[in-house]
């Protein structure tokens, strides 16, 4: 031993210490050890804050934009207003303009009043008439037309408050605010708590609201998302039926049957470095190419989904050859060694072991697709547009929204009421992209296979 | 009973000529792989491969069902003549060829389907069977004879990646013979195996034998001694050595192959 210690290497021996005691080394290894830890955990925290906060305050405030106030009357179709001749024909009942169904409503206040006992000073059934959105009468008028035969009949409706009187009971309008708004009176506030004790006035959940067309500036109460839901799902359909097809069979052929040479390292190249282009450069390419070039109509899905096609593209192409190079080699030199062509090979054996992280990479694409709002932009899909788009093909063709750029949309008016809706239409984006997400995790686990 | 069994492989060694090798080189970009190897491969053989690692004797065994073509950089001259066919020659499919050189690799590949299916695959895609009876019974033959059927007759649709490493190894020889090869070429198939499926995977080569041109790679010279009845020696990409499995292990001619045997290089 001693022997040992004289003639030791150059360091010296290793002194001997006991395992009970932890020296000075191992604590300052341990020490940092749990300070990194800590890091790790700070780093989780302000992440889950961030989305909590997020979620909160989306949540908080557009959640109410699937309840609205409605107001419950019995409308006594006057056959002297509304057909004037008598003669029942629709030509003659077309000729009534919304504006004609106004006093309708009026008198159904003036029955209200009375039959309840209720009132406010110095406000006359038109004023109160008014506590109705304009899309009342709307809505009247287009009851009548499609039941013609009712008129004479008192038929039961559910109005739409107006965007102030909804206000009011989502805490966004105030007496106070009444004062100073010449929209909306103190005095109908009143009227509407009346309408409300009577059970006249109430507040319910509003699917309307997801499947209404967007609606005008002084209509917020009437605003859905209808049009843009149905924009956004013509897009993804293009996105789908043109990038997943293009994008996985470039994929497979630089990964599996591409000669590595000068050439395919530029186009790789040029794929990732796509995959980080601001997407406002490919709207301003769809711009020039489909619209100016190829004269494609503005606002349509087609455009907006050729040009989510192209930026798509390279986010499908990246995670497919990943998915592909991560196929063992072993896998592919079986089906080599018995026979198999290099295309079985691929399409036996690769491309099956590869489809989980295919269609995780596609639907992560068309999430992201489905969240892009700059490239739409330029390509008109801002615009107002309240018609429902065809059933597609042709439907591709007629102009649509879409769900991001109506939250956009709604964020630029100016009555307060379309905050909430906005808010109301990000939930909508989000649960969707949840949905996306949920079905690429379901679609991984079922494809996935051990080798 | 050893001698005998000695017997019989040296009658075994005198047979036809299957495989003829001509002045092959092989070259993985710059690295001269294989120099200049001729041999002589017999039918119905077992002829093994032996020599230390890097010495490219599993390249070498790539070349007979030109698997090397899969390589972008390597590049092969010279003649391999199979049944007098040079299979270098362009107009050789090397898809056809490997429907008649079956190949088993080093660790076992099952695919990550069913037994059944892992089996079926090569008479499929070639056209062997005319109706679902035929594959069920062309998928029955490869598994008896790869030593395999009694243990998987019941699961024949359980994933073949669900097996022992040793049952995989056999799966693998089963597809490899559902073809209907008639050279086999086997790349050091024992060296993911223990001892006991090492075992049967010998003796199973030595069944084959009847039928096939066998050529294993092996890194055990004691697996070499065992199953074959011709043996070449590899170093540095030379042939060194080529002769009958017991000449080889007891009267080597060249001192390179004295050495590796006895242990000294290696």
């Amino acid at each position: 031993m001693t022997d040992l210690n004289t003639s030791g290497a150059a360091p010296g021996p290793r002194p001997k210490i006991s395992l009970m005691v932890q020296d000075a080394r191992t604590k300052k290894r341990n020490a940092a050890e749990r300070r990194f830890r800590m890091y790790g955990i700070i780093a989780i925290g302000i992440a889950v804050l961030a989305l909590v906060s997020l979620l909160t305050s989306v949540v908080a405030n557009g959640s109410s934009a699937f309840r609205q106030t409605f107001i419950t009357m019995d409308i006594y179709l006057d056959p002297a207003v509304l057909d004037k001749k008598g003669t029942g024909s629709i030509e003659d009942i077309t000729k009534v303009s919304t504006f004609g169904y106004a006093p309708l409503i009026r008198s159904a206040f003036e029955t209200v009043f009375e039959k309840d006992n209720i009132g406010v000073d110095g406000l006359a059934p038109k004023d109160a008439a008014d506590l109705i959105s304009p899309e009342g009468s709307a809505q009247l008028r287009r009851y009548v037309l499609a039941n013609p035969e009712e008129i004479g009949d008192t038929v039961s409706f559910d109005f739409l408050a107006g965007g102030r009187i909804d206000g009011y009971y989502k805490g966004r309008v105030t007496m106070a605010s009444a004062e100073l708004d010449s929209n909306v009176s103190p005095s109908q506030l009143k009227l509407a708590d009346q309408l409300k004790d009577a059970g006249v006035l109430r507040t319910k959940f509003n699917l309307d609201f997801l499947t209404n067309a967007d609606a005008s500036e002084n209509r917020p109460e009437a605003a859905g998302l209808g049009v843009a839901i149905l924009g956004s799902l013509y897009m993804m359909m293009v996105v789908l039926v043109l990038a997943l097809p293009i994008g996985v069979a470039a994929s497979i052929y630089l990964e599996e049957f591409a000669p590595k040479n000068r050439w395919t390292d530029i186009i790789e190249v040029n794929i990732a470095n796509l995959a980080a282009v601001p997407s406002i450069v490919f709207g301003i390419l769809g711009l020039a190419i489909f619209i100016n070039f190829a004269g494609l109509p503005k606002s349509a899905p087609i455009v907006g989904g050729l040009v989510l096609t192209l930026m798509t593209l390279p986010t499908i192409i990246i995670a497919t050859r990943a998915s592909l190079k991560s196929v063992p080699p072993s896998i592919r030199s079986a089906a080599l060694g018995i026979g198999a062509s290099k295309m079985q090979t691929v399409f036996h054996h690769v491309l099956p072991l590869a489809l989980p992280g295919i269609l995780t990479g596609t639907i992560i694409g068309l999430a992201q697709a489905l969240g892009e709002t700059a490239p739409l932009l330029l390509i008109g899909m801002v615009a107002f547009v309240r018609d429902f788009p065809g059933a597609p093909p042709e439907g591709l063709f007629d102009p649509a929204a879409a769900l991001p750029v109506q939250v956009y949309n709604w964020t630029q008016r100016a009555d307060p009421a379309f905050v909430e809706r906005a808010q109301g239409a990000i939930i909508t984006l989000l649960v969707f992209l949840l949905i996306m997400n949920t079905v690429a995790i379901i679609l991984r686990r079922r494809f996935e296979r051990r080798w | 009973m050893e001698d005998m069994y000695h017997m019989d492989r040296a009658m075994a060694g005198s047979q036809d000529i299957k495989i003829s090798a001509r002045n092959v080189n092989v070259y993985y970009g710059d690295t001269h792989a294989i120099k200049d190897v001729s041999v002589e491969i017999a039918d119905k053989t077992v002829t093994a491969f032996i020599g230390p690692s890097g010495c490219g004797k599993s390249t070498f065994l790539r070349c007979i069902n030109r698997m090397n073509d899969t390589i972008d950089i390597a590049r092969v001259t010279g003649n391999i003549l199979i049944d007098g066919e040079d299979i270098t020659d362009p107009r050789v499919d090397p898809v056809q060829l490997r429907a008649k050189v079956g190949m088993v690799f080093q660790k076992p590949n099952p695919f990550p389907k069913s037994i059944y299916d892992n089996v079926a695959y090569g008479p499929k895609i070639h056209g062997l069977a005319r109706n679902k009876t035929d594959l069920d019974e062309i998928v029955e033959r490869a598994l008896r004879r790869g030593a395999i059927w009694n243990e998987v007759k019941d699961r024949l649709h359980e994933p073949g990646t669900g097996l022992s490493g040793g049952q995989q190894q056999r799966l693998c020889i089963a597809r490899a013979i559902a073809t209907e090869p008639e050279v086999l070429l086997m790349d050091e198939p024992c060296s993911a195996l223990d001892p006991i499926a090492t075992a049967q995977v010998e003796e199973l080569i030595d069944e084959l034998r009847q039928n096939y041109s066998v050529v294993i790679v092996t890194h055990s010279m004691q697996q070499a001694a065992r199953v074959s009845q011709k043996t070449a020696f590899f170093h540095l990409g030379d042939m060194v050595e080529y002769g009958e499995t017991d000449k080889i292990f007891t009267n080597p001619e060249d001192p390179r192959t004295e050495s590796y045997i006895s242990g000294r290089i290696g």
